[in-house]
Protein backbone atom coordinates (compact mmCIF):
# COMPACT_ATOMS: atom_id res chain seq x y z
CA UNK A 1 0.00 0.00 0.00
CA UNK A 2 1.28 3.39 -1.12
CA UNK A 3 1.53 6.05 1.32
CA UNK A 4 -1.70 8.20 1.32
CA UNK A 5 -1.25 11.60 -0.61
CA UNK A 6 -4.85 12.97 0.74
CA UNK A 7 -6.77 11.73 3.48
CA UNK A 8 -9.91 13.34 4.50
CA UNK A 9 -11.44 12.16 8.14
CA UNK A 10 -14.96 13.24 8.74
CA UNK A 11 -14.32 16.54 6.83
CA UNK A 12 -17.32 18.99 7.51
CA UNK A 13 -17.91 22.02 5.98
CA UNK A 14 -21.37 24.47 6.38
CA UNK A 15 -22.77 27.79 4.86
CA UNK A 16 -24.77 28.99 7.18
CA UNK A 17 -27.11 26.60 8.43
CA UNK A 18 -26.51 24.28 5.18
CA UNK A 19 -24.48 21.27 5.99
CA UNK A 20 -22.13 21.17 2.05
CA UNK A 21 -20.28 18.19 3.62
CA UNK A 22 -21.02 16.02 6.38
CA UNK A 23 -18.50 13.76 7.45
CA UNK A 24 -16.51 12.54 4.43
CA UNK A 25 -13.27 10.02 4.78
CA UNK A 26 -11.27 9.21 2.11
CA UNK A 27 -7.64 8.83 0.76
CA UNK A 28 -6.05 9.02 -2.29
CA UNK A 29 -2.88 6.97 -2.97
CA UNK A 30 0.18 9.04 -4.45
CA UNK A 31 0.00 8.28 -7.90
CA UNK A 32 -3.71 7.39 -8.01
CA UNK A 33 -6.21 9.42 -10.03
CA UNK A 34 -9.61 9.82 -8.12
CA UNK A 35 -12.76 11.20 -9.68
CA UNK A 36 -15.74 12.97 -7.47
CA UNK A 37 -19.05 12.46 -8.87
CA UNK A 38 -22.87 13.25 -7.60
CA UNK A 39 -25.42 15.93 -8.61
CA UNK A 40 -25.03 19.76 -8.37
CA UNK A 41 -25.15 20.86 -5.04
CA UNK A 42 -23.59 17.62 -3.77
CA UNK A 43 -20.17 19.41 -2.30
CA UNK A 44 -17.78 17.63 -4.09
CA UNK A 45 -16.35 20.77 -5.72
CA UNK A 46 -16.48 22.41 -2.16
CA UNK A 47 -14.57 19.19 -0.91
CA UNK A 48 -11.68 20.07 -3.52
CA UNK A 49 -11.82 23.70 -2.49
CA UNK A 50 -11.40 22.19 1.46
CA UNK A 51 -8.25 20.47 0.45
CA UNK A 52 -6.11 23.43 -0.32
CA UNK A 53 -7.73 25.45 1.57
CA UNK A 54 -9.91 27.98 -0.71
CA UNK A 55 -12.29 26.64 1.99
CA UNK A 56 -11.87 26.42 5.33
CA UNK A 57 -13.17 23.15 7.27
CA UNK A 58 -15.23 22.99 9.99
CA UNK A 59 -15.12 19.89 10.87
CA UNK A 60 -12.93 16.53 10.84
CA UNK A 61 -9.09 16.67 9.73
CA UNK A 62 -7.51 16.41 6.65
CA UNK A 63 -3.94 16.07 5.25
CA UNK A 64 -1.51 16.07 2.09
CA UNK A 65 1.39 14.48 1.60
CA UNK A 66 1.07 14.27 5.45
CA UNK A 67 0.87 18.07 6.62
CA UNK A 68 -2.15 18.75 8.22
CA UNK A 69 -4.07 21.26 5.91
CA UNK A 70 -4.47 24.80 7.50
CA UNK A 71 -3.65 23.34 10.64
CA UNK A 72 -0.72 22.87 12.77
CA UNK A 73 -0.93 20.69 16.10
CA UNK A 74 0.75 21.48 19.05
CA UNK A 75 0.54 19.48 21.96
CA UNK A 76 -3.21 18.73 21.22
CA UNK A 77 -4.28 22.07 20.55
CA UNK A 78 -4.74 22.50 16.93
CA UNK A 79 -3.15 26.18 15.52
CA UNK A 80 -4.35 28.10 12.89
CA UNK A 81 -1.82 28.26 10.15
CA UNK A 82 -0.29 32.03 9.15
CA UNK A 83 -1.27 33.09 5.64
CA UNK A 84 2.31 32.86 4.84
CA UNK A 85 2.67 28.83 5.15
CA UNK A 86 -0.97 28.38 3.82
CA UNK A 87 0.43 29.62 0.66
CA UNK A 88 3.80 27.71 0.93
CA UNK A 89 1.48 24.33 0.87
CA UNK A 90 -0.91 25.66 -1.87
CA UNK A 91 2.28 26.44 -4.30
CA UNK A 92 2.58 22.48 -4.24
CA UNK A 93 -1.02 21.69 -4.86
CA UNK A 94 -1.90 22.51 -8.68
CA UNK A 95 -5.33 23.72 -8.34
CA UNK A 96 -7.99 23.87 -12.80
CA UNK A 97 -10.79 26.00 -12.31
CA UNK A 98 -14.42 25.22 -14.13
CA UNK A 99 -13.86 29.07 -15.23
CA UNK A 100 -9.87 28.78 -15.97
CA UNK A 101 -9.39 31.72 -14.29
CA UNK A 102 -6.38 32.81 -16.53
CA UNK A 103 -4.80 35.96 -15.69
CA UNK A 104 -6.22 37.68 -18.93
CA UNK A 105 -3.50 40.77 -19.03
CA UNK A 106 -0.96 37.85 -19.39
CA UNK A 107 0.28 35.97 -22.50
CA UNK A 108 -0.51 32.00 -21.91
CA UNK A 109 3.61 31.97 -21.41
CA UNK A 110 3.56 34.75 -19.04
CA UNK A 111 0.32 33.47 -17.25
CA UNK A 112 2.27 29.92 -16.83
CA UNK A 113 5.60 31.78 -15.25
CA UNK A 114 4.41 33.91 -13.03
CA UNK A 115 3.87 30.97 -10.01
CA UNK A 116 7.58 30.30 -10.37
CA UNK A 117 9.03 33.59 -10.81
CA UNK A 118 6.75 35.35 -7.93
CA UNK A 119 6.25 32.14 -5.53
CA UNK A 120 8.85 30.22 -6.01
CA UNK A 121 11.79 32.61 -7.19
CA UNK A 122 13.14 30.66 -9.88
CA UNK A 123 14.95 33.01 -12.41
CA UNK A 124 13.04 34.51 -15.07
CA UNK A 125 15.40 32.51 -18.47
CA UNK A 126 14.85 28.91 -16.48
CA UNK A 127 10.73 29.80 -15.49
CA UNK A 128 10.70 30.81 -19.38
CA UNK A 129 12.21 27.50 -20.80
CA UNK A 130 10.31 25.40 -18.73
CA UNK A 131 7.22 26.95 -19.50
CA UNK A 132 7.70 26.29 -23.11
CA UNK A 133 8.02 22.72 -22.86
CA UNK A 134 5.20 22.82 -20.47
CA UNK A 135 3.31 24.83 -23.34
CA UNK A 136 4.15 22.56 -25.61
CA UNK A 137 3.37 19.09 -23.95
CA UNK A 138 0.20 20.12 -23.89
CA UNK A 139 -0.06 21.33 -27.33
CA UNK A 140 -0.18 25.33 -27.46
CA UNK A 141 3.52 25.40 -28.67
CA UNK A 142 2.32 28.02 -31.10
CA UNK A 143 -0.03 30.12 -28.95
CA UNK A 144 2.52 31.22 -26.37
CA UNK A 145 2.14 34.40 -26.85
CA UNK A 146 -1.52 34.67 -27.58
CA UNK A 147 -3.65 36.17 -23.76
CA UNK A 148 -6.27 34.08 -23.12
CA UNK A 149 -8.90 36.31 -24.64
CA UNK A 150 -7.81 34.77 -28.44
CA UNK A 151 -7.84 31.83 -27.35
CA UNK A 152 -10.83 29.31 -27.39
CA UNK A 153 -12.23 28.03 -23.99
CA UNK A 154 -10.22 24.30 -24.50
CA UNK A 155 -6.75 25.73 -25.18
CA UNK A 156 -7.74 27.98 -22.46
CA UNK A 157 -7.98 25.44 -19.92
CA UNK A 158 -5.13 23.62 -21.56
CA UNK A 159 -3.11 27.18 -20.19
CA UNK A 160 -4.20 26.40 -16.73
CA UNK A 161 -3.38 23.10 -16.46
CA UNK A 162 0.62 24.28 -17.45
CA UNK A 163 0.10 26.70 -15.33
CA UNK A 164 -0.96 24.43 -12.63
CA UNK A 165 2.00 22.06 -13.63
CA UNK A 166 4.64 24.80 -13.67
CA UNK A 167 4.55 24.86 -9.85
CA UNK A 168 5.72 21.21 -10.19
CA UNK A 169 2.94 20.23 -8.02
CA UNK A 170 2.07 16.82 -5.75
CA UNK A 171 -1.26 16.79 -5.88
CA UNK A 172 -3.70 17.95 -8.55
CA UNK A 173 -6.86 19.64 -8.37
CA UNK A 174 -9.76 19.77 -11.42
CA UNK A 175 -13.07 21.38 -10.39
CA UNK A 176 -15.25 20.58 -13.33
CA UNK A 177 -12.52 21.43 -15.61
CA UNK A 178 -14.62 20.91 -18.83
CA UNK A 179 -18.31 21.85 -18.02
CA UNK A 180 -17.62 25.20 -19.35
CA UNK A 181 -16.29 24.05 -22.58
CA UNK A 182 -18.34 23.63 -25.69
CA UNK A 183 -18.75 20.03 -26.29
CA UNK A 184 -17.15 19.99 -29.25
CA UNK A 185 -13.78 20.98 -27.00
CA UNK A 186 -13.84 18.79 -24.45
CA UNK A 187 -11.60 16.16 -25.89
CA UNK A 188 -8.50 18.30 -26.03
CA UNK A 189 -8.71 18.62 -22.60
CA UNK A 190 -9.88 15.29 -21.06
CA UNK A 191 -6.78 13.81 -23.48
CA UNK A 192 -3.88 16.61 -21.67
CA UNK A 193 -5.99 15.09 -18.32
CA UNK A 194 -5.30 11.24 -19.50
CA UNK A 195 -1.96 11.70 -20.50
CA UNK A 196 -0.96 13.37 -17.39
CA UNK A 197 -2.85 10.90 -15.40
CA UNK A 198 -0.41 8.31 -17.45
CA UNK A 199 2.41 10.17 -16.15
CA UNK A 200 1.51 9.05 -12.60
CA UNK A 201 0.57 12.51 -11.58
CA UNK A 202 -1.59 12.28 -8.14
CA UNK A 203 -4.77 13.68 -9.35
CA UNK A 204 -8.44 14.57 -7.76
CA UNK A 205 -11.36 15.58 -10.30
CA UNK A 206 -14.54 16.41 -9.44
CA UNK A 207 -15.88 15.69 -13.10
CA UNK A 208 -19.61 14.86 -14.82
CA UNK A 209 -17.65 13.19 -17.80
CA UNK A 210 -18.48 9.95 -17.04
CA UNK A 211 -16.46 8.44 -19.88
CA UNK A 212 -13.08 9.76 -18.88
CA UNK A 213 -13.96 8.35 -14.82
CA UNK A 214 -14.60 4.77 -16.01
CA UNK A 215 -11.38 5.18 -18.48
CA UNK A 216 -9.23 7.15 -16.43
CA UNK A 217 -9.66 6.76 -12.33
CA UNK A 218 -8.18 4.56 -10.32
CA UNK A 219 -11.38 5.40 -7.70
CA UNK A 220 -14.41 6.88 -7.94
CA UNK A 221 -16.40 8.55 -5.06
CA UNK A 222 -19.97 8.95 -5.33
CA UNK A 223 -21.27 12.20 -3.30
CA UNK A 224 -24.45 13.13 -2.58
CA UNK A 225 -26.17 15.48 -0.30
CA UNK A 226 -22.57 15.81 1.57
CA UNK A 227 -22.30 12.40 2.19
CA UNK A 228 -19.94 10.08 0.77
CA UNK A 229 -22.47 7.33 -0.74
CA UNK A 230 -19.66 4.91 -2.06
CA UNK A 231 -16.77 4.56 -3.61
CA UNK A 232 -14.85 1.49 -5.39
CA UNK A 233 -13.36 1.14 -8.82
CA UNK A 234 -14.98 2.94 -11.59
CA UNK A 235 -15.95 -0.70 -12.85
CA UNK A 236 -17.78 -1.41 -9.83
CA UNK A 237 -18.98 2.09 -9.07
CA UNK A 238 -20.31 3.24 -12.75
CA UNK A 239 -21.67 -0.13 -13.95
CA UNK A 240 -22.60 -2.16 -10.52
CA UNK A 241 -23.42 0.42 -7.72
CA UNK A 242 -24.66 -0.83 -4.70
CA UNK A 243 -27.10 2.06 -3.27
CA UNK A 244 -30.10 2.95 -4.92
CA UNK A 245 -28.76 6.85 -5.00
CA UNK A 246 -25.91 6.16 -7.47
CA UNK A 247 -27.92 4.14 -9.24
CA UNK A 248 -30.83 6.76 -9.64
CA UNK A 249 -28.38 9.14 -10.51
CA UNK A 250 -26.40 7.36 -13.10
CA UNK A 251 -29.45 6.88 -14.73
CA UNK A 252 -30.15 9.96 -15.50
CA UNK A 253 -26.22 10.94 -16.43
CA UNK A 254 -25.43 7.98 -18.49
CA UNK B 1 -33.20 22.88 -56.26
CA UNK B 2 -32.00 25.10 -58.27
CA UNK B 3 -32.93 28.50 -57.93
CA UNK B 4 -34.91 30.24 -60.52
CA UNK B 5 -33.70 34.03 -60.45
CA UNK B 6 -36.21 36.68 -62.34
CA UNK B 7 -34.36 39.47 -64.35
CA UNK B 8 -34.59 41.88 -62.12
CA UNK B 9 -33.40 39.74 -59.69
CA UNK B 10 -29.99 38.33 -62.06
CA UNK B 11 -29.53 42.19 -62.98
CA UNK B 12 -29.97 44.41 -59.80
CA UNK B 13 -29.91 48.45 -60.98
CA UNK B 14 -26.93 50.49 -60.00
CA UNK B 15 -26.57 51.46 -56.61
CA UNK B 16 -26.83 54.82 -55.56
CA UNK B 17 -25.57 56.04 -52.26
CA UNK B 18 -27.88 57.72 -49.57
CA UNK B 19 -27.48 61.21 -50.23
CA UNK B 20 -27.44 62.42 -45.84
CA UNK B 21 -28.71 66.15 -46.73
CA UNK B 22 -29.25 66.34 -43.31
CA UNK B 23 -25.60 66.25 -42.32
CA UNK B 24 -24.24 67.92 -44.75
CA UNK B 25 -26.82 71.00 -43.72
CA UNK B 26 -25.93 70.55 -39.74
CA UNK B 27 -22.01 70.44 -40.82
CA UNK B 28 -22.25 73.78 -42.88
CA UNK B 29 -24.24 75.72 -39.97
CA UNK B 30 -21.40 74.58 -37.82
CA UNK B 31 -18.44 75.68 -40.06
CA UNK B 32 -20.43 79.05 -40.12
CA UNK B 33 -20.59 79.15 -36.54
CA UNK B 34 -16.88 78.57 -35.72
CA UNK B 35 -15.55 80.52 -38.97
CA UNK B 36 -17.86 83.48 -37.25
CA UNK B 37 -16.66 82.93 -34.00
CA UNK B 38 -12.65 83.17 -34.96
CA UNK B 39 -13.05 85.53 -37.33
CA UNK B 40 -14.59 87.86 -34.09
CA UNK B 41 -11.74 86.61 -31.83
CA UNK B 42 -9.51 87.61 -34.66
CA UNK B 43 -10.72 91.03 -35.68
CA UNK B 44 -11.92 92.42 -32.02
CA UNK B 45 -8.92 94.40 -30.68
CA UNK B 46 -9.80 93.99 -27.02
CA UNK B 47 -8.52 90.60 -27.11
CA UNK B 48 -5.27 92.06 -26.97
CA UNK B 49 -3.46 89.85 -28.75
CA UNK B 50 -0.48 91.41 -28.67
CA UNK B 51 -0.09 91.08 -25.40
CA UNK B 52 -0.88 87.74 -24.92
CA UNK B 53 2.08 86.87 -27.12
CA UNK B 54 3.96 89.58 -24.60
CA UNK B 55 3.20 87.29 -21.53
CA UNK B 56 2.92 83.90 -23.01
CA UNK B 57 6.18 82.57 -22.57
CA UNK B 58 7.23 85.45 -19.82
CA UNK B 59 9.46 84.13 -17.07
CA UNK B 60 6.57 84.80 -13.87
CA UNK B 61 4.35 83.08 -16.04
CA UNK B 62 6.65 80.34 -16.99
CA UNK B 63 7.39 79.63 -13.17
CA UNK B 64 3.59 79.90 -12.91
CA UNK B 65 3.62 76.94 -15.22
CA UNK B 66 6.10 75.66 -13.94
CA UNK B 67 4.53 75.24 -9.76
CA UNK B 68 1.39 74.29 -11.19
CA UNK B 69 2.95 71.14 -12.59
CA UNK B 70 4.80 70.47 -9.06
CA UNK B 71 1.94 70.58 -7.40
CA UNK B 72 -0.55 68.54 -9.85
CA UNK B 73 2.33 66.11 -9.50
CA UNK B 74 2.72 66.12 -5.90
CA UNK B 75 -1.07 66.00 -5.33
CA UNK B 76 -2.01 63.23 -7.38
CA UNK B 77 0.84 60.93 -6.59
CA UNK B 78 -0.58 61.85 -2.73
CA UNK B 79 -4.16 61.27 -4.04
CA UNK B 80 -3.26 58.30 -5.75
CA UNK B 81 -0.99 56.65 -3.41
CA UNK B 82 -2.72 57.54 -0.24
CA UNK B 83 -6.19 56.28 -2.10
CA UNK B 84 -4.96 52.60 -3.06
CA UNK B 85 -4.57 52.37 0.91
CA UNK B 86 -7.45 53.80 1.62
CA UNK B 87 -9.46 51.61 -0.99
CA UNK B 88 -7.48 48.23 -0.05
CA UNK B 89 -8.38 49.68 3.49
CA UNK B 90 -12.33 49.86 3.02
CA UNK B 91 -12.43 46.67 1.62
CA UNK B 92 -9.87 45.23 4.68
CA UNK B 93 -11.75 42.10 6.37
CA UNK B 94 -10.79 43.80 10.08
CA UNK B 95 -14.12 45.68 10.84
CA UNK B 96 -11.86 49.07 12.42
CA UNK B 97 -9.90 49.84 9.51
CA UNK B 98 -12.77 49.46 7.05
CA UNK B 99 -14.37 51.62 9.20
CA UNK B 100 -11.76 54.25 9.49
CA UNK B 101 -11.02 54.00 5.38
CA UNK B 102 -14.69 54.53 4.87
CA UNK B 103 -14.51 57.63 7.52
CA UNK B 104 -11.74 59.10 5.79
CA UNK B 105 -13.62 59.51 2.36
CA UNK B 106 -16.69 60.50 4.09
CA UNK B 107 -14.70 63.66 5.71
CA UNK B 108 -12.91 64.98 3.33
CA UNK B 109 -15.27 64.61 0.24
CA UNK B 110 -17.85 66.01 2.35
CA UNK B 111 -16.13 69.42 3.28
CA UNK B 112 -15.21 72.28 0.57
CA UNK B 113 -11.57 71.70 -0.79
CA UNK B 114 -11.07 75.62 0.08
CA UNK B 115 -11.37 75.02 3.61
CA UNK B 116 -9.96 72.09 4.00
CA UNK B 117 -6.86 74.39 1.99
CA UNK B 118 -7.19 77.19 4.65
CA UNK B 119 -7.16 74.66 7.46
CA UNK B 120 -3.76 73.42 6.53
CA UNK B 121 -2.80 76.82 6.11
CA UNK B 122 -4.27 77.78 9.71
CA UNK B 123 -2.82 74.69 11.53
CA UNK B 124 -0.27 76.71 13.69
CA UNK B 125 -3.36 78.42 15.13
CA UNK B 126 -4.56 75.03 16.59
CA UNK B 127 -1.25 73.18 16.87
CA UNK B 128 1.65 75.82 17.72
CA UNK B 129 4.55 73.19 17.70
CA UNK B 130 4.54 69.72 16.02
CA UNK B 131 7.28 67.15 17.63
CA UNK B 132 8.09 63.58 16.88
CA UNK B 133 8.77 61.63 19.31
CA UNK B 134 8.17 58.34 21.65
CA UNK B 135 4.57 58.81 23.61
CA UNK B 136 5.25 59.91 26.69
CA UNK B 137 8.68 59.84 26.20
CA UNK B 138 11.20 62.10 25.09
CA UNK B 139 10.83 64.01 21.96
CA UNK B 140 13.04 63.34 19.30
CA UNK B 141 12.36 66.06 17.00
CA UNK B 142 10.38 69.27 17.22
CA UNK B 143 9.09 71.81 14.53
CA UNK B 144 7.81 75.25 14.86
CA UNK B 145 4.64 74.26 12.70
CA UNK B 146 4.49 77.72 10.79
CA UNK B 147 8.12 76.96 9.13
CA UNK B 148 7.01 73.33 8.60
CA UNK B 149 3.85 74.69 6.75
CA UNK B 150 4.24 76.91 4.23
CA UNK B 151 2.15 77.49 1.34
CA UNK B 152 3.96 74.72 -0.79
CA UNK B 153 3.02 72.35 1.93
CA UNK B 154 -0.51 73.64 3.02
CA UNK B 155 -1.05 73.52 -0.81
CA UNK B 156 -0.06 69.98 -1.12
CA UNK B 157 -1.26 68.60 1.91
CA UNK B 158 -5.04 70.31 1.16
CA UNK B 159 -5.36 68.98 -2.48
CA UNK B 160 -3.17 65.83 -1.99
CA UNK B 161 -5.09 64.67 1.05
CA UNK B 162 -8.59 65.80 -0.22
CA UNK B 163 -7.79 63.76 -3.89
CA UNK B 164 -7.15 60.48 -1.92
CA UNK B 165 -10.71 60.84 -1.08
CA UNK B 166 -11.98 60.45 -4.60
CA UNK B 167 -9.40 58.23 -6.03
CA UNK B 168 -10.16 55.50 -2.63
CA UNK B 169 -13.39 55.22 -4.37
CA UNK B 170 -12.04 54.96 -8.27
CA UNK B 171 -9.69 52.45 -6.62
CA UNK B 172 -12.09 51.00 -4.84
CA UNK B 173 -13.88 50.10 -8.03
CA UNK B 174 -11.44 48.78 -9.96
CA UNK B 175 -10.77 46.38 -7.50
CA UNK B 176 -14.25 45.44 -6.93
CA UNK B 177 -14.34 44.84 -11.10
CA UNK B 178 -11.65 41.45 -10.63
CA UNK B 179 -14.12 38.88 -10.70
CA UNK B 180 -13.34 36.40 -7.71
CA UNK B 181 -11.66 33.96 -9.74
CA UNK B 182 -8.78 35.49 -10.37
CA UNK B 183 -8.35 35.84 -6.73
CA UNK B 184 -8.25 32.09 -6.02
CA UNK B 185 -6.19 31.25 -9.01
CA UNK B 186 -3.48 33.62 -7.73
CA UNK B 187 -3.82 31.83 -4.50
CA UNK B 188 -4.00 28.21 -6.12
CA UNK B 189 -0.26 29.16 -6.77
CA UNK B 190 0.88 29.99 -3.62
CA UNK B 191 0.68 33.80 -3.81
CA UNK B 192 0.30 35.60 -0.98
CA UNK B 193 -2.57 38.58 -0.63
CA UNK B 194 0.06 40.94 -1.26
CA UNK B 195 1.30 39.23 -4.06
CA UNK B 196 -1.90 38.47 -5.35
CA UNK B 197 -3.06 42.65 -4.53
CA UNK B 198 0.11 43.46 -6.55
CA UNK B 199 0.62 41.43 -9.59
CA UNK B 200 -2.88 40.12 -10.37
CA UNK B 201 -5.71 42.28 -8.70
CA UNK B 202 -4.56 45.54 -9.12
CA UNK B 203 -3.17 45.19 -12.69
CA UNK B 204 -6.36 44.14 -13.86
CA UNK B 205 -8.25 47.04 -12.12
CA UNK B 206 -5.82 49.73 -13.41
CA UNK B 207 -8.31 49.58 -16.50
CA UNK B 208 -10.71 50.27 -14.77
CA UNK B 209 -9.38 52.78 -12.48
CA UNK B 210 -7.14 54.80 -15.62
CA UNK B 211 -9.85 57.09 -17.54
CA UNK B 212 -11.95 58.57 -14.45
CA UNK B 213 -8.01 59.27 -12.73
CA UNK B 214 -7.34 60.58 -15.89
CA UNK B 215 -10.26 62.78 -15.31
CA UNK B 216 -9.05 63.63 -11.59
CA UNK B 217 -5.71 64.93 -12.89
CA UNK B 218 -7.05 67.18 -15.77
CA UNK B 219 -9.31 68.39 -12.96
CA UNK B 220 -6.69 68.63 -10.37
CA UNK B 221 -4.53 70.83 -13.03
CA UNK B 222 -7.28 73.48 -12.36
CA UNK B 223 -8.16 72.68 -8.57
CA UNK B 224 -4.21 73.88 -8.08
CA UNK B 225 -5.49 77.71 -9.20
CA UNK B 226 -7.28 77.37 -6.00
CA UNK B 227 -4.66 77.60 -3.74
CA UNK B 228 -4.46 81.14 -5.04
CA UNK B 229 -6.17 81.84 -1.31
CA UNK B 230 -2.88 80.72 0.47
CA UNK B 231 -0.73 82.97 -1.43
CA UNK B 232 1.04 79.85 -3.08
CA UNK B 233 1.97 81.25 -7.09
CA UNK B 234 0.65 78.41 -9.11
CA UNK B 235 -0.12 79.64 -13.08
CA UNK B 236 -3.08 81.51 -12.12
CA UNK B 237 -1.66 83.43 -9.27
CA UNK B 238 1.23 84.36 -11.71
CA UNK B 239 -1.58 85.97 -13.88
CA UNK B 240 -3.32 87.58 -11.42
CA UNK B 241 -0.57 89.38 -9.77
CA UNK B 242 0.84 90.98 -13.61
CA UNK B 243 -3.17 91.62 -14.63
CA UNK B 244 -4.11 93.35 -10.93
CA UNK B 245 -0.72 95.97 -11.46
CA UNK B 246 -1.47 96.32 -15.51
CA UNK B 247 -5.45 95.72 -15.61
CA UNK B 248 -5.00 93.66 -18.72
CA UNK B 249 -7.40 91.01 -17.19
CA UNK B 250 -8.85 89.76 -20.50
CA UNK B 251 -5.57 88.97 -22.16
CA UNK B 252 -3.66 87.57 -19.13
CA UNK B 253 -6.63 85.56 -18.32
CA UNK B 254 -6.12 83.91 -21.70
CA UNK B 255 -2.47 83.23 -21.35
CA UNK B 256 -3.24 81.14 -18.40
CA UNK B 257 -6.06 79.77 -20.22
CA UNK B 258 -4.10 78.75 -23.20
CA UNK B 259 -1.41 77.01 -20.91
CA UNK B 260 -3.88 74.68 -19.05
CA UNK B 261 -5.53 73.89 -22.24
CA UNK B 262 -1.82 72.90 -23.49
CA UNK B 263 -1.45 70.67 -20.45
CA UNK B 264 -4.88 69.26 -20.61
CA UNK B 265 -3.76 67.92 -24.31
CA UNK B 266 -0.39 66.62 -22.68
CA UNK B 267 -2.14 64.90 -20.18
CA UNK B 268 -5.22 63.45 -22.56
CA UNK B 269 -2.17 61.82 -24.94
CA UNK B 270 -0.13 60.01 -21.79
CA UNK B 271 -3.84 59.04 -21.25
CA UNK B 272 -4.32 57.63 -24.33
CA UNK B 273 -1.01 55.21 -23.64
CA UNK B 274 -1.94 53.66 -20.25
CA UNK B 275 -4.88 53.31 -21.17
CA UNK B 276 -3.54 51.25 -24.16
CA UNK B 277 -0.66 50.06 -21.87
CA UNK B 278 -3.26 48.49 -19.53
CA UNK B 279 -5.74 47.00 -21.94
CA UNK B 280 -3.72 44.55 -23.22
CA UNK B 281 -5.16 41.40 -23.30
CA UNK B 282 -8.50 43.28 -22.95
CA UNK B 283 -9.78 42.86 -26.36
CA UNK B 284 -13.62 42.87 -26.80
CA UNK B 285 -13.43 39.41 -27.82
CA UNK B 286 -12.82 38.85 -24.06
CA UNK B 287 -16.02 39.65 -23.53
CA UNK B 288 -17.55 36.31 -23.88
CA UNK B 289 -17.39 34.33 -20.94
CA UNK B 290 -19.12 31.77 -20.33
CA UNK B 291 -20.89 31.25 -17.20
CA UNK B 292 -22.01 28.71 -14.73
CA UNK B 293 -25.60 29.19 -16.28
CA UNK B 294 -24.45 29.03 -19.31
CA UNK B 295 -22.70 26.10 -18.61
CA UNK B 296 -25.54 23.84 -16.99
CA UNK B 297 -27.33 25.11 -20.04
CA UNK B 298 -24.54 23.68 -22.64
CA UNK B 299 -25.28 20.60 -20.28
CA UNK B 300 -28.37 20.27 -19.78
CA UNK B 301 -28.49 21.36 -24.36
CA UNK B 302 -25.90 18.49 -24.62
CA UNK B 303 -28.46 15.65 -23.21
CA UNK B 304 -31.01 16.43 -26.69
CA UNK B 305 -30.79 13.86 -29.11
CA UNK B 306 -28.72 15.77 -31.81
CA UNK B 307 -25.78 16.30 -29.04
CA UNK B 308 -25.88 12.54 -28.22
CA UNK B 309 -24.85 11.68 -31.45
CA UNK B 310 -22.52 13.84 -31.38
CA UNK B 311 -21.00 12.44 -28.10
CA UNK B 312 -21.29 8.73 -29.55
CA UNK B 313 -19.47 9.91 -32.73
CA UNK B 314 -16.67 11.86 -30.78
CA UNK B 315 -16.63 9.28 -27.98
CA UNK B 316 -17.45 11.70 -25.09
CA UNK B 317 -20.14 11.81 -22.58
CA UNK B 318 -21.35 14.29 -20.89
CA UNK B 319 -23.83 14.53 -17.84
CA UNK B 320 -27.12 17.04 -16.98
CA UNK B 321 -26.99 17.75 -13.35
CA UNK B 322 -30.11 18.22 -12.35
CA UNK B 323 -31.69 21.76 -13.67
CA UNK B 324 -33.88 22.67 -9.98
CA UNK B 325 -30.63 21.92 -7.43
CA UNK B 326 -28.94 24.86 -6.80
CA UNK B 327 -24.89 23.97 -6.04
CA UNK B 328 -23.63 26.26 -3.11
CA UNK B 329 -19.95 25.25 -4.91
Amino acid sequence: MKKPMLKASAVCKSFGAVEVLRAISLEVAAGEVACLIGPSGSGKSTFLRCINHLEKIDGGQMWVDGDRVGYRLVGNKLHELKEREIALRRASIGMVFQQFNLFPHRTALENVTEGPIIVKGVRRQQAVEEGRALLERVGLGNKMHNYPSQLSGGQQQRVAIARALAMKPELMLFDEPTSALDPELVGEVLDVMKDLAESGMTMVVVTHEMGFAREVADTVHFLSEGVLVESGAPSKVLSNPDHARTQSFLAKVL
Amino acid sequence: MSAVLTREEAEPAQVVPSRHTGRWITATVVLVLVALLLYSMATNERFQWDVVGKYLFADPILMGVLNTLILTVLAMIIGITLGIVVAVGRLSDNFIVSKAAWFYAWFFRGTPLLVQLLFWFFLSALVPRIALGVPLGPELLSFDTNSLITPFMAAMLGLGLNEAAYMSEIVRSGISSVTPGQTEAAKSIGMTRLQTMRRVVLPQAMRIIIPPTGNETIGMLKQTSLVLVIGYSELLTSASLIYSRTYQTIPLLIVAALWYLFITAVLSVAQYFLERRYGRGFSPLSAIRVDKDKADKIDNDASGPAAAANRQASGITTSAPPANTESPS
